[in-house]
């Protein structure tokens, strides 16, 4: 702290005309200064020191570089270009503040390269600057809906991440609520893990606000009646809302394909590291119709002009819905999110080009793929969906008369992340997991999994 | 420029978009079937997406070369002035992002976790979460921290969500419909409160420079359910009643929330859970030394008092024989604001700060705070034009000052936005001017906090001063700034205009044309 040295002190208090600094803090009543001793360790001061304990304590962490990782389920292992993490950390991007259209111009407009790249991904128009999560990008959405149609219901699919479902339940409310969203979940297709549409149908009526759905879904099934899903939602005046993984959208269609009116995601796998689950990032995207436009409670720039002809700029619109434009009459809230993940979203985006995500999709597939038809081989698992995914699968192990939590224990002793064990949260699955396998998986590594399963399962 | 100020212009690279760029079939990223024998075993990648779900039509992304992407964003970066220059940049507290931290969470035990991996592998993760938790207790007071929300605002709306969930386990949310905030308060308090189904009651402003506790008294009741407020405010006062209001609205039956954004001023003098708060928040962004990152990756630290931990989001960090777990409550399945433990880099930032400073160090921060703030309001009261916003307060003010520019307007008809962006011209970063609502006409609210120094704090001073005289001397070139910046003022007429906004390429072109974009471009 430059001003810490006795000389600063003083000058700042001669000018000020005080002689203690004490005498600031004079609007604070004395019964309001607090007598503890505080408790806080004794300061690192030098940096050596605390590299040192940083190193110590996080050096405690098994990384997924060191280990053979399959976890995935919303945050997921996919390769981060260099590029990605050498622009993110300019200190000029790191430390920008808020400053004006002019002086952050730069900034201003790698977000707008940012929505404009990920609508040419989802096949939509208009798109906010990022919230939270995936499950914040949802809870929007849903309210969105209720406010677009005056209705009072949400549908989910069942077969959805539970910490997903909550943060988007988080947003709806309590039935002693007004403006409460009910959330009603859509089954499943066991033989096909897809949506039952007879259920769907069902359960669709005049208050239904939405329907939601995931593709591919959170246990990894292409959902193929997608255009069908959105047709029903329609007819029944609901919004069809679909939550996307949008690194799979180099192979699989874009929501504008089958109709979706609002799509939602996570922009993790855009380039940002998994951070322990703090890579996350949600996007809002739409048709870019002022119905949809007008009950946007994130903060979005739009390419605008400049008092100088033909020279451009960008501004943000439709700013005063926001809650800082209108405070508890805005749409819902905002704040600072991950601003700074979206400049990295849009270098990926743009170093892979089209060309790249579909090249990326098919090593995908083609390594999941192999990977569960390798882990089918395995006597007693057996894969629950083998066909129709894009990089996640079920593998169940009951057949094994091993728990998920045991099969996990021994891959784990064996340097291997398994899937994520899905026993608590899906009990109709039985004991099973869900793997992730993407393009930083060699066929190597997938026989080495495949090998130590079958030790696992056969010991 | 002859007023003793340095030279600075802007990079200027008149950078295309990116979607403007590159060539047909040129590539940046590859990723080759260095397995060319995958296919034969898994079959052909087309065919193994369904029928009517395979892309049809290649994403409309540019096509670039990875160092021709890589000097776009860095022409990008250098066309965005963050804290280049210096940034008092009010109600943010901006502060040095040690790089330390930085480097430290780019390493993969950091960057290259999964956040589902077992716990017994997350060992120093959670270490951090709960060292970084028992910090914060000590400096607040309150008995539980956790970091899930990813912002200050996403914290407000935790609290929010607490409160809701706490009176509905007492059956009381039907009744309990009333969250009392001040005008002062920053905005998310209110519309997070709106959000999480409250009817929101907000109490004005009077002569003390905060509601009265009458007019906290004539709105409590058996209705409501909390208060949240900011304490001091933007405007740089505290409200030395705080403990009685929070004493009526308990009284009554409602949660009480501390919202810390302003904690610069009072960390290591005042404790929330002293003054009575249930609960309060924290900017790990910003306050803590992690960047602001022109608005996140951050954390609103969300600590409250034992009473309401059975309402927090989970999964929450304990400790436990030789190391650390995690638990989870079914309580917390309404008030899930973000999936996960929260975002890990910002929290080993805040985690690295407090282990750096220490007590003595926080309590210096704040000393040093409110030191240069009163520093800088001596200077900035000398120049004609800037008035103190409620200027009959005398008391010195906290770690900011609000002031107004009103009688430089009406002398001059510079206003506040226009000396906003001619300061941009000598290379210091836009001043915040006041969130909603304005009180003060013309307003700005400088924020010195502990980092900056003396020197930075008079050449900030200095260019307010050369503004003011310009606004006397040459008015328009203070109306038409900035002038040294690599695009002119926003002309921002179109931008709540359906027919005219664009937040992609697709609806630009869709609405303006080619034409228009390729005279854009030549522009």
């Amino acid at each position: 702290m430059a001003n810490s040295t006795e000389e600063a002190k003083n000058q700042m208090l001669e000018a000020i005309g005080v002689h203690s600094v004490d005498r600031l803090f004079e609007q604070i009543p004395d019964e309001h200064l607090t007598r503890r001793e505080f408790r806080l360790p004794a300061p690192l001061t030098s940096e050596v020191a605390l590299k040192r304990h940083l190193l110590d304590v996080l050096g405690k962490n098994e990384t997924c570089e060191n280990n053979l990782n399959f976890l995935g389920g919303g945050v997921w292992q996919h390769h981060v270009p260099a590029i990605c993490d050498e622009i993110w950390s300019r200190s000029e991007f790191l430390t920008s503040v808020w400053g004006t259209p002019s002086s952050d111009l730069g900034r201003n407009q790698a977000w707008f390269e940012y929505a404009s790249q990920l609508g040419e991904l989802v096949g939509m128009d208009f798109v906010g600057l990022p919230v939270y999560s995936w499950g914040a990008a949802v809870g929007h959405a849903f309210r969105m809906a209720a406010r677009m149609t005056g209705r009072t219901r949400v549908l989910v699919p069942a077969l959805m991440d539970p910490q997903r479902l909550d943060v988007a339940r988080t947003y709806c409310g309590f039935p002693e609520q007004e403006g409460h969203l009910e959330m009603v979940a859509v089954a499943y297709d066991p033989a096909t893990g897809r949506l039952d549409l007879a259920d769907l149908d069902g359960k669709l009526d005049r208050e239904t606000a939405a329907v939601y759905f995931e593709n591919p879904s959170y246990l990894g099934v292409i959902e193929d009646q997608a255009a069908a899903v959105c047709r029903m939602a329609r007819r029944r005046g609901a919004e069809a809302i679909v939550g996307v993984d949008p690194i799979s959208l180099g192979v699989i269609a874009p929501p504008s394909d089958y109709g979706a009116d609002i799509a939602v995601g996570t922009t993790q796998p855009l380039g940002i590291h998994m951070n322990g689950g703090g890579g996350v990032g949600g996007f809002i995207a739409t048709r870019d119709e002022e119905r949809y436009a007008r009950e946007y409670p994130t903060l979005q720039v739009s390419l605008t002009d400049t008092i100088v002809e033909g020279e451009r700029a960008f501004g943000l619109t439709l700013f005063q819905q926001s809650s800082y434009g209108s405070r508890e009459e805005g749409k819902d809230w905002t704040g600072n999110s991950v601003y700074l993940w979206a400049i990295a979203n849009a270098a990926y985006m743009s170093v892979l080009g089209p060309t790249g995500f579909e090249e990326l999709g098919r090593a995908v597939l083609r390594r999941s793929h192999y990977a569960a038809r390798r882990i089918a081989e395995i006597p007693s698992v057996s894969v629950e969906w083998p066909t129709g995914f894009f990089k996640e699968f079920v593998v169940r192990y009951d057949e094994t008369g091993l728990s998920a939590a045991q099969v996990g224990a021994r891959l784990r002793a064996k340097g291997i992340f398994g899937g994520k064990d899905l026993s608590g949260d899906f009990p109709g699955l039985g004991q099973s997991a869900l793997y992730c396998v993407t393009e930083v998986h060699t066929r190597g590594d997938i026989d080495r999994l495949a090998g130590a399963l079958e030790e696992a399962v056969c010991a | 420029m002859n007023n003793g100020l340095r030279k600075y212009h802007a990079a200027v690279w008149d950078e295309p978009l990116v979607m403007e760029m590159g060539a047909p079939g040129r590539r940046g990223m590859l990723f080759p079937d260095a397995e060319p024998e995958l296919e034969s075993l898994a079959g052909d990648a087309g065919g193994l997406v369904p029928e009517g779900m395979r892309r049809e039509k290649a994403a409309d992304l540019p096509e670039l070369s990875e160092p021709e992407v890589l000097r776009h964003y860095l022409h990008l970066s250098q066309e965005t002035l963050g804290m280049m220059g210096i940034s008092l940049f009010g109600t943010c507290t901006m502060k040095y992002n040690p790089r330390i931290a930085e480097s430290i969470t780019r390493l993969p035990f950091v960057a290259d976790t999964h956040p589902d991996q077992d716990i017994e592998t997350l060992q120093g993760t959670l270490e951090v979460i709960h060292g970084l938790d028992e910090m914060l207790r000590d400096l607040t007071g309150m008995d539980r921290f956790v970091f899930q929300p990813g912002g200050g605002a996403d914290a407000a709306f935790l609290h929010a969500t607490v409160t809701r969930a706490y009176h509905q386990a007492a059956g009381a949310l039907s009744q309990r419909r009333k969250i009392i905030t001040t005008a002062q308060a920053h905005p998310c308090n209110p519309a997070t409160a709106a959000a999480a189904g409250f009817d929101v009651i907000t109490l004005p402003l009077e002569s003390e420079g905060y509601a009265s506790v009458e007019a906290l008294r004539s709105v409590v009741s058996e209705r409501t359910a909390a208060l949240m407020v900011n304490n001091p405010d933007d405007i740089g006062i505290y409200n030395p009643h705080i403990e009685e209001w929070v004493d009526i609205v308990h009284e009554a039956g409602g949660l009480c929330f501390y919202d810390h954004a302003n904690f610069n001023g009072v960390m290591g003098r005042v404790r929330a859970r002293e003054l009575g708060f249930d609960a309060c928040m924290m900017m790990l962004h910003k306050t803590f030394g992690a960047p602001k990152a022109g608005g996140g990756p951050a954390v609103g630290a969300y600590g409250c008092v034992s009473e309401l931990a059975p309402y927090l989001t989970t999964p929450v960090v304990v400790k436990k024989e030789g190391g650390y777990t995690v638990e989870s409550s079914g309580a917390a399945r309404t008030t899930q604001v973000r999936e996960y433990l929260g975002n890990i880099p910002v929290i080993v930032k805040a985690y690295s700060w407090l282990r750096a400073m220490g007590a003595e160090g926080v309590k210096e921060a704040a000393d040093l705070s409110l030191l240069a703030n009163n520093y800088m309001e001596t200077r900035l009261l000398e120049i004609p034009g800037i008035t103190k916003g409620l200027p009959h307060l005398d008391e010195y003010r906290m770690e900011m000052t609000r002031y107004s520019l009103g009688e430089l307007t009406e002398e001059t008809g510079v206003t506040t936005v226009d000396v906003q962006n001619r300061m941009v011209d000598y290379g210091v970063d836009a001043y915040w001017m006041s969130h909603e609502p304005w009180f003060i006409p013309e307003p700005f609210t400088p924020e010195a906090g502990e980092m900056w120094s003396i020197e930075d704090l008079d050449y900030w001073i200095d260019v307010i001063a050369a503004i003011c005289d310009e606004a006397r001397t040459n008015p328009e070139i203070v109306k038409t700034a900035p002038h040294n910046q690599p695009i002119h003022r926003l002309e921002g007429s179109g931008l709540d205009d359906p027919e005219r906004w664009a937040t992609t390429w697709r609806a630009y072109r869709r609405k303006h044309g080619s034409g228009a974009a390729a005279a854009a471009s030549e522009g």
